[in-house]
């Protein structure tokens, strides 16, 4: 059996194996083994991707092809490059830490977990663009539940914004999609034989903005990221873990991996646009994040910050910022993922997420406030932890353009760094300094053991990449080179 | 020389060993290994420069970069790629003994200060984590390292000014601390971005090699707003120095980071971390003189400024530590107008040389001055020299050392100071004698405030002490005794003979027409301060109210600070970030919601037309069709 398939396989074996027991001993053994499992397999992946890699000089490694629905000629059609690689093992090291944070849910929960699982693997290994779609559907829509049941605060209104906002992102995905299949022949879905073919720029147009669109509203592109800070605040913690840790890295993936790869001319033409609106995003996601007071909204906008710069890469159309693109993914998926694990462990404490509300918690659980300086870290951009190198890349690669306007809207995004720090300064100082605000704090417990798990796996990843960068800037910068051809063809 | 890499990797294995050991390592413990391995670096870094300066002389008479070490760490493109690596010249030398001797003296000095104190593990996990990020950003090969270092510099200073973090005064600071820098780093990370893109490198020797004109002649060509790149890129990178080292007027972080504990002043904000610009444009200098003169112009005058500036603040500040800040920013200003009026060859290279030297000598007496203040302030529990005075016979060690600190920064001979001074001052005159009045009537301000700092600690006003203060332990007193040697023979080293700006070795001889007019002025501050603090007198009190108007103004710092409290809380908080985040809420965030409870409301709206009935339904078609046919056919 194919590898690939496996990743898709373990999440729903440990689905099936959660619908048969039910004690939380039980439903914690086969979570904690099938998302254990899960990342083993994401390791070996890579171990073979890099032994693949070195013989082989295919654009897509382990690639496996079964036809589904003869009609329309949609196949079952895997295969990774070294993003896909970068972006599983993301997955899998979020979805792991995820359950630690997630502990004390119950079963139910879980097998939603697990669905949402089997559709972020299943898009990251689809070469078929419809399979594609359909995973994408698949992770989108437990969502909708495990927001709307686990969450807290205004959870049905943000549980259904987000879905609705993001359900109108598909809708145009899917046009575009079936534009894509019919205006290219109606022959394949398969994305590598898809960009073999050539889509007539008067079409090029429009599909290119419908999916751009489509997957840029979960990539929280601007205008169209407003679901983000609700759904996040309502969101349990691990979902929100791996909503932005993970999730939204499926709208900058499908960008470059549908956008631009296909649609390489109206990439070049169109770019501009988008360009501004994430140019924008990136700095206004930063302003908006100054002023707020609850953690979660803190880190929403962030997020929005973050991975406007994840598009805003991607829309550069070099080499070397869009190495950066999905450095930036990785190292967004992480430190967003760290973040919202700690602010789940303060939050299942204080019962607060308001910053006035909070104070000196350094004192009362120094290890997840360590933590929370270490993620404010990596969010600010200190070398030695993975958002420095992400960022750096970037900026780097955005300047190569020696037009003004790619100049100055990259002078733009770098601002951003300064607004980070204030944001995350201005929070770590409320909430971790200075003196106990509430008395009430001071019997507060430290975070356990299983949140312990959690942080330190995320910490050593971020601090992995920090510090040796190379390795997998290397497999992305190779990965890309299709891309680049794609671009430089035309 | 390959082990020059272990003077930078063992602080950071020290880090790591207190920061992950200090659950299991006692405190006292836990001070004795962050000492001992400092000592390490210490000696490894007196070992090389006797190697590079003595013992193989290299490639002289030419002091040449080495690397020794170098490896390829993030690649951007095919040939554009981040190093790491070790290179060694007459300055990295220089700033390696400078940053190792004073972090070690902080180290001891530490043992004995911080004793007691909660965190004291964090404590000395910080100052290695520290003294790492400052060897690093000292032995850069390119730009790029330099620029991480020089951000890691600034987290652990961060870290260490926020030290007392339960006391919002420290934490206020420290983040202010941050972000200003931050701030003044994004000048720096810009004109790298620029910089990288005209000379295809960020190698420092491959951007100055001045014989290939790489980065003369293809970053003169293009230009941005009648600027050329090169300028644009040299004025951003002078930013980020001038944040780092506190130039007007970005230096308001740095009085403020006084709220750290006082051996953390002494290194990171008087010796090291805060020279750290004047380095980098050291560091740069054959790029500014070549290729951005005009920057160069900009540095002298902004030096100039601030140095003016800083020596009048310091003169009315009541609290000790805030009056060396201010000394600590005058005197890097110095630093920064020395380089600003250099120019290259022989004896044209005194500005560059005699900048480095005030670097060298002032990192030694400055570092001095802090930890002599500690003491005092160690034993009093106060910075206020409000409540000091006489303290002369409780602390004899202390006040003689410090008395030579005082003596060296005033520029009075033999001290180190004197001769630093003296050259800068020469340079000065060689360039304009403007900015030589300016420096000269400087210098007479610093004689006068470090002079009414010394009385009125240790002179002034007999007070007679609840608890009768005592001589700091001998921990404390040892860094003191050595740093005062320091100060008293560093100023016979014959600088311009390892240090110039074309790395050739010239003569200079001291200018005594200069050095007289100096040392008189440097006296008449002495005594002037003698006149009115020596004794309890109301004739300060006098002074303060003829000059009532000025006086008010510069205690309050002339106001910059409220300039960017303005800037800050009025422009960005509420001009900017309260605005985008209600446009967030209600416009972006306002449409959707529209949008949905527009097609709800919609959908409201049709569906009672959805009856069920089949009849309805019926009626509805056949009349349709109707009108339909009847619309066909006339039209």
């Amino acid at each position: 059996m194919n590898i690939l398939s496996l990743l898709v396989i373990i999440p729903l074996a440990t689905l099936l194996l959660l619908l048969l027991g039910k004690g939380q001993k039980y439903v914690r053994g086969v979570v904690v083994g099938g998302f254990g499992l899960l990342l083993l397999s994401a390791v070996i992946l890579a171990v073979l991707f890099l032994h693949e890699r070195a013989v082989s000089d295919a654009a897509m490694l382990f690639v496996a092809d079964t036809l589904w629905y003869a009609p329309l000629n949609i196949h079952y059609a895997v295969g990774v490059d070294g993003i896909s690689v970068v972006m599983i093992l993301l997955s899998a090291v979020v979805g792991f830490t995820g359950v630690f944070s997630a502990w004390n849910m119950n079963r139910d929960f879980f097998a939603w977990y697990c669905l949402l699982a089997i559709g972020v693997f299943g898009y990251f290994i689809s070469l078929d663009l419809f399979t594609m779609f359909m995973f994408y559907e698949v992770a989108l829509i437990p969502m909708f539940l495990l927001i709307g049941v686990w969450g807290t605060g205004k959870k049905e209104y943000a549980a259904m914004k987000l879905t609705l906002m993001l359900m109108a992102g598909s809708a145009l995905l899917l046009t575009g999609i079936l534009g894509i299949y019919f205006i290219s022949g109606g022959t394949t879905m398969n994305i590598m034989e898809l960009s073999q073919l050539h889509i007539p720029m008067t079409h090029q147009y429009w599909i290119f903005c419908l999916v751009f669109i489509g997957f840029g509203v979960l990539g929280a592109l601007f205008p169209f990221h407003t679901w983000s800070p609700d759904g996040h605040a309502s969101a349990p913690t691990s979902v929100s873990m791996l909503h932005a840790g993970v999730l939204m890295k499926l709208g900058g993936y499908g960008c470059f991996r549908v956008a631009i790869f296909l649609m390489p001319e109206a990439a070049h033409e169109l770019s501009w646009i988008f360009l501004i609106l994430t140019g924008i995003g990136v700095v206004y996601g930063a302003y908006g994040a100054v002023l707020q007071t609850d953690l979660k909204y803190i880190n929403a906008y962030s997020s929005v910050s973050h991975c406007g710069l994840v598009l805003f890469a991607i829309l550069m159309l070099n080499h070397t910022a869009m190495t950066g693109a999905v450095l930036q993914m990785l190292s967004h998926g992480l430190m967003t993922a760290l973040f919202f694990s700690l602010i789940g462990v303060i939050y299942s404490r204080t019962h607060t997420r308001d910053i006035r509300e909070m104070g000196g918690l350094m004192r009362i659980m120094p290890f997840a406030s360590v933590c929370y300086v270490i993620a404010g870290f990596a969010s600010l951009g200190l070398p030695g932890l993975s958002g420095f190198v992400a960022e750096m890349t970037v900026f780097v690669g955005s300047f190569e353009h020696a037009d003004m306007f790619h100049r100055v809207l990259t002078v733009l995004a770098t601002t951003s760094i300064v607004i980070t720090a204030v944001y995350i300064l201005r929070t770590v100082g409320k909430v971790l300094y200075g003196p106990v605000v509430n008395s009430d704090h001071l019997k507060l417990d430290d975070a356990h053991w299983y949140e312990k798990i959690s942080a330190v796996a995320l910490i050593a990843c971020i601090v992995i990449i920090g510090v040796w960068p190379s390795g997998v800037q290397g497999i992305i910068y190779d990965s890309l080179a299709p891309v680049m051809k794609q671009l430089t063809l035309f | 020389m390959g082990f020059t890499v272990f003077i930078i990797l063992i602080p950071l294995v020290m880090f790591l060993l207190l920061s992950f050991g200090s659950k299991w390592l006692r405190p006292r413990a836990a001070g004795v290994i962050g000492t001992l391995g400092m000592t390490i670096p210490a000696l490894l870094s007196y070992y090389t420069a006797y190697r590079y300066f003595l013992a193989d002389a290299y490639v002289w008479p030419v002091w040449g970069p080495i690397n020794t070490f170098s490896m390829e760490w993030l690649r951007f493109s095919d040939n554009l790629s981040i190093e790491m690596g070790v290179m060694l010249d007459s300055i990295s030398i220089m700033m390696l003994v400078v940053v190792t001797t004073v972090s070690l003296m902080v180290h001891i000095y530490s043992l004995g200060y911080m004793k007691g104190e909660r965190g004291f593990q964090r404590y000395y996990a910080l100052l290695s984590l520290f003294s790492f990020s400052m060897l690093g950003l000292v032995v850069a090969t390119n730009i790029f390292q330099m620029y991480i270092f020089w951000e890691l510099v600034g987290a652990s200073s961060y870290l260490l000014i926020g030290f007392y973090y339960t006391r919002p005064e420290a934490v206020a600071a420290s983040k202010k601390a941050f972000i200003v820098t931050r701030f003044a780093d994004l000048g720096f990370l810009i004109g790298i971005l620029i910089l990288s893109y005209y000379t295809g490198t960020f190698d420092f020797n491959k951007i100055m090699d001045v014989e290939a004109d790489l980065a003369v002649t293809t970053m003169a060509g293009s230009s941005f707003l009648g600027l050329s790149a090169a300028t644009w890129a040299m004025a951003l990178i002078f930013m980020g120095a001038a944040g780092k080292s506190a130039m007007f007027p970005l230096h308001i972080w740095l009085p403020d980071a006084m709220e750290g504990p006082t051996p953390v002043s002494a290194l990171i904000h008087a010796a090291t971390m805060v020279v750290a610009g004047v380095y980098l444009i050291a560091r740069m200098f054959p790029v500014y003189l070549f290729a951005a003169p005009d920057v160069l112009t900009l540095i002298t005058y902004v030096g100039l400024f601030t140095a003016l500036f800083a020596a009048l603040i310091a003169i009315t500040q009541t609290d000790i530590k805030r009056v060396l800040a201010f000394s600590t920013i005058s005197q890097i200003a110095y630093m920064m107008v020395a380089l600003g009026v250099s120019g290259y060859g022989g004896d044209f290279g005194e500005g560059y040389t005699y900048s480095m030297f005030h670097l060298f000598t002032h990192a030694f007496f400055k570092a001095l001055l802090f930890l002599g203040a500690g003491a005092v302030i160690h034993t009093i529990h106060s910075n206020e020299m409000e409540v000091m005075g006489g303290l002369r016979k409780y602390m004899p060690i202390t006040h003689i050392t410090f008395l030579i600190a005082c003596l060296s920064i005033s520029g009075i001979p033999p001290f180190s100071g004197f001769f630093s001074k003296d050259g800068i001052l020469s340079a000065a005159l060689r360039y304009e004698p403007f900015v030589f009045g300016v420096l000269l009537f400087t210098a007479g301000l610093t004689a006068f405030y470090m002079f009414r700092l010394y009385f009125r600690i240790f002179w002034g006003v007999d007070r007679q002490y609840e608890k009768p203060p005592h001589e700091a332990p001998k921990s404390m007193t040892i860094p003191l005794i050595v740093l005062a040697v320091l100060t008293c023979v560093t100023g016979f080293i014959p600088f311009s003979f390892y240090v110039s700006p074309d790395i050739r070795p010239y003569e200079v001889y001291i200018h005594w027409p200069v050095a007289l007019s100096s040392i008189v002025v440097g006296g008449i501050g002495i005594f002037i301060a003698m006149w009115f603090y020596r004794k309890a007198s109301d004739r300060p009190a006098h002074l303060a109210a003829k000059l009532s108007g000025f006086w008010k103004a510069a205690y309050h710092r002339f106001y910059i600070d409220d300039v960017w409290m303005f800037i800050t809380k009025k422009i960005i908080f509420r001009g900017i970030s309260g605005p985008v985040a209600w446009f967030d809420r209600h416009v972006v965030d306002g449409t959707m919601n529209v949008l949905g409870t527009g097609t709800l409301k919609t959908s409201e709206a049709i569906k009672g037309s959805q009856t069920g009935r089949v009849q309805t339904y019926a009626v509805v078609f056949v009349l349709s069709v109707m009108v339909i046919t009847v619309l066909v056919l006339v039209l």
